[in-house]
């Protein structure tokens, strides 16, 4: 199968600093790859690459047009109303939108404001707003990593849901090693400006922490992201 | 998520018994001043000729109202205000987008008229007169130019105020430059334009009471000189009655549209 994203000797410096020293990535259609790395690894620099949103960045990038990003925070326009956020951009009748906010099951809020949302609320109506693009591949920049650990398990399982239905792609930048395994087919280590491993997560759906074989992986992962805990 | 879902209609309940409470408690000093007012006036404390009683004046802006002459004068005033107001805020409002959207428009407009801003617009007067003469183009520039720099400065600020991320959000949801500006950058600097547009009526009100003293055959200002010549107390303050209601009923007006176009912000506050 050809790849839906792909990316070759992606570059991209600040300044002195050169954040992105030549990374390669692709994900197949279907595909859900995590993006590990530390903090100031250049993931979500990755990620705003990929989106479109770095015109400074070099090397050569495909992804499709059909593609949508969830941030880490909402950023729904507070001037418009749920419904509006989400059919942002989507052209005719709200029918998609409103589909899309169901399925994420907040039909019932379509007239609300964002402001009159909890973070988890406002954080699925981006998802919604994400989906009624109808997108080959999602980029997602932690986008569970500003909420409550119980907030977070449920958006995790929601993710998971959308996912079987919509067979969406997806790249998943996350700090946490569990979501990365939860979710991901497969998980990228970004370190020193490239990917320094790919590692298969050959578990079955659905996953839970306690499954064998999500110990050592999570292990592997984490001594890979230089964690000394890990190490024992 | 519960807490959130209540918290808003408990406050709609709470709001409205509050407010009405404070509004009435604010109307007691003016009344009361008034009251004095009129009591000193009648017991001879102030005489007649410096300062008439409210109710002297009333009557007078009555008998002046029935006879058509303030009507006439007033609708004077309001056109020179109005069209002043509209020249200044028009420029305002495409200079300050200009300056606030394109890196060009920033370097070419925005110093000069940071220089401009420095100058009292209202010593700009004799000048004015040498430029456009004492007629009716000279008022209106005036209020032009009090109107153009609020305006000018909220516009610039406001666009340039908000939040890049939502601006970012919008691209990758696959809007234009022309869709991210009618979907983003608008409705985001409205807060700002509806401040500036406060502003710039205080302004052009300021502007029309001064421009209105220099050479004027109509007009509120009309009225009060000439009044002040024939020593006519109580038309001087009604005059000035006039002015303080022009400007309290326009700024209730832009509140009350400002409330509707801004209905979004109440959400804000409640949560």
């Amino acid at each position: 199968m050809t790849a839906v994203v792909r990316a070759t000797g992606v570059r991209r410096s600040f300044g002195a600093a050169r954040v992105l020293d030549g990374v390669d990535l692709s994900i197949a259609p279907g595909e859900v790859v995590a993006l590990l790395g530390g903090s100031g690894s250049g993931k979500s620099t990755l990620l705003r690459i990929l989106a479109g949103l770095d015109p400074d960045a070099t090397g050569s990038i495909s992804v499709p047009r059909e593609h949508a990003v969830v941030f880490q925070e909402h950023r729904l326009l507070p001037w418009k109303r749920v419904l509006d956020n989400v059919r942002l951009g989507v052209p005719g009748p709200p029918t998609r939108a409103e589909d899309a906010l169901a399925e994420v099951g907040l039909a019932d809020r379509a007239r609300a404001w964002p402001a009159e949302l909890s973070g988890g609320q406002a954080q699925r109506v981006a998802f919604a707003r994400a989906l009624a693009r109808e997108p080959r591949v999602l980029l997602l920049d932690e986008p569970f990593g500003a909420l409550d650990a119980l907030t977070r398990l449920k958006m995790q399982e929601l993710f998971g849901r959308l996912r079987g239905r919509h067979g969406f792609a997806a790249l998943l930048v996350t700090h946490d090693v569990e979501e990365a395994l939860l979710l991901a087919d497969r998980a990228l280590v970004l370190a020193d400006g490239r990917i320094v491993a790919d590692l298969d997560v050959p578990l079955e759906h659905p996953r839970a922490p306690d499954d064998a074989g999500f110990g050592p992986l999570r292990r592997r992962l984490l001594d890979l992201l230089g964690v000394p805990l890990a190490k024992r | 998520m519960t807490a959130v879902a209540v918290e808003p209609s408990v406050e709609q309940a709470a709001a409205p018994r509050h407010k009405a409470r404070v509004r009435w408690q604010r109307a007691v000093s003016p009344i009361a001043i008034l009251v004095l007012w009129e009591a000193a006036a009648r017991g001879g404390l102030i005489s007649a000729d410096k300062l008439p009683a409210p109710s002297t004046v009333l009557r007078t802006g009555w008998r002046l109202a029935a006879d058509g002459t303030l009507g006439a004068h007033l609708l004077d005033s309001l056109t020179r205000a109005a069209v002043g107001l509209l020249i200044g805020g028009t420029l305002a409002l495409v200079l300050g987008a200009a300056a606030g959207l394109l890196r060009l428009g920033d370097d070419a407009i925005d110093p000069p008229v940071q220089m401009a801003r420095m100058l009292p617009h209202l010593a700009l007067v004799p000048l004015l007169i040498i430029w456009v003469g004492i007629g009716e183009s000279m008022k209106i520039t005036l209020v032009a130019l009090g109107a153009f720099f609020p305006l000018y400065f909220n516009t610039y600020a406001g666009i340039r105020d908000i939040d890049e991320r939502l601006v970012e959000a919008a691209r990758t949801c696959g809007l234009g430059q022309w869709a991210r500006i009618r979907h983003v950058i608008l409705p985001g600097a409205l807060p700002s334009l509806f401040l500036g547009l406060r502003l710039a009526i205080g302004a052009a009100w300021l502007s029309l009471v001064v421009g209105e003293q220099t050479n004027t055959q109509n007009g509120i200002g009309f009225l009060m000189m000439e009044a002040r010549e024939f020593s006519q107390t109580d038309i001087v303050v009604l005059g000035l009655f006039v002015y303080a209601g022009l400007g309290l009923l326009s700024d209730l007006l832009l509140r009350a549209v400002e409330r509707r176009a801004l209905a979004w912000r109440r959400g804000l506050k409640a949560s």
